[in-house]
């Protein structure tokens, strides 16, 4: 764990609530200058604890109306059929989150499709054939709360 | 509407949000003030909503993450509202969306550790109405965590 000091923690504050917000910017709300904010927050880069930037896009704008969470167990075991399964599933364009955890599913997967029959395609071609995929459970978001 | 242009220069801002505009107008094959002008355009039409940063939980002290899938009694009426209501409550529950599949619900919980963790589970979520099912996923790695999407 790194320690952070009051200051610190408001520029990861200032940057949650809108991480566009260039070094100029995230002064003026936390009362440093550009060089000393700028300072900070490629600090907070070098350490580790931002780790990048996303962009957030409207993807329902862009013809993606449906997010599904699938829940993936593997019928292979061992360490040469996780490799295969993950290299595989980082893949594909449509899956934007790949988790491993422990518990009922052994991944967990976050997909974007154009509509259900769109799913339905990317789960039949490029999800049911990745290398060691076995049970897989679909629930289709309904929404953010 | 998007044309291809659009998309070009969408797909490399996705692919590098930390970027300059310069950047992405070299990298997207077109110059400087049309490139601009163009995501100034995308922002302005709420195609491109904005920028969020990535923070490793882990380095702030949060080393648990836990994702808990659960089923309501639907028969409870209001039960979604009820439940929603006081899961908002929680400030250790991340995110919360309601599903259309096998569970209701899924919330994410971030504790510093497993006894943290423990205290959260027992004293606040086993609190909440209506629950009649649990199943928990614990985090181990996260290999991919992308909001782009393919353009």
């Amino acid at each position: 764990m790194i320690e952070l000091d009051h200051t610190d923690h408001a520029i990861l504050d200032a940057l949650r609530s809108d991480g566009g917000m260039n070094a100029k910017q995230v002064g003026d709300v936390v009362g440093l200058s550009q060089p000393a904010a700028y300072r900070r927050i490629r600090r907070l880069e070098a350490d580790g604890v931002i780790t990048g930037r996303a962009l957030i896009v409207d993807a329902a704008k862009l013809g993606y109306g449906v997010t599904v969470f699938l829940g993936v167990k593997l019928a292979a075991r061992g360490r040469s059929a996780m490799a295969d399964f993950e290299r595989a599933v980082i893949s594909i364009p449509e899956v934007q989150l790949v988790q491993q955890v422990i518990g009922v599913h052994d991944y967990r997967l976050r997909i974007v499709a154009q509509d259900l029959s769109d799913f339905e395609r990317i789960l039949r071609r490029r999800i049911m054939t990745l290398p060691g995929v076995g049970d897989v459970e679909s629930n289709v978001l309904l929404s953010d709360e | 509407m998007l044309d291809d242009t659009d998309r070009r220069i969408l797909r490399q801002m996705q692919a590098d949000p930390s970027a300059s505009v310069a950047t992405v107008a070299e990298r997207a094959g077109l110059s400087h003030a049309p490139c601009w002008r163009r995501i100034a355009r995308m922002e302005r039409d709420g195609v491109i909503k904005g920028r969020r940063i990535l923070i490793d939980q882990r380095k702030l002290g949060l080393e648990v993450q836990v994702f808990l899938r659960i089923t309501l009694d639907k028969t409870a009426r209001n039960a979604f509202d009820a439940f929603i209501l006081e899961a908002r409550k929680i400030p250790e529950v991340t995110a919360m969306q309601t599903l259309l599949g096998r569970v209701d619900i899924r919330m994410d919980v971030t504790a510093r550790d497993l006894a943290h963790y423990q205290e959260i589970y027992r004293e606040r979520i086993m609190a909440l109405p209506h629950i009649l099912d649990v199943e928990s996923l614990m985090l181990v790695a996260e290999l991919k965590n992308s909001e782009a999407v393919p353009v």
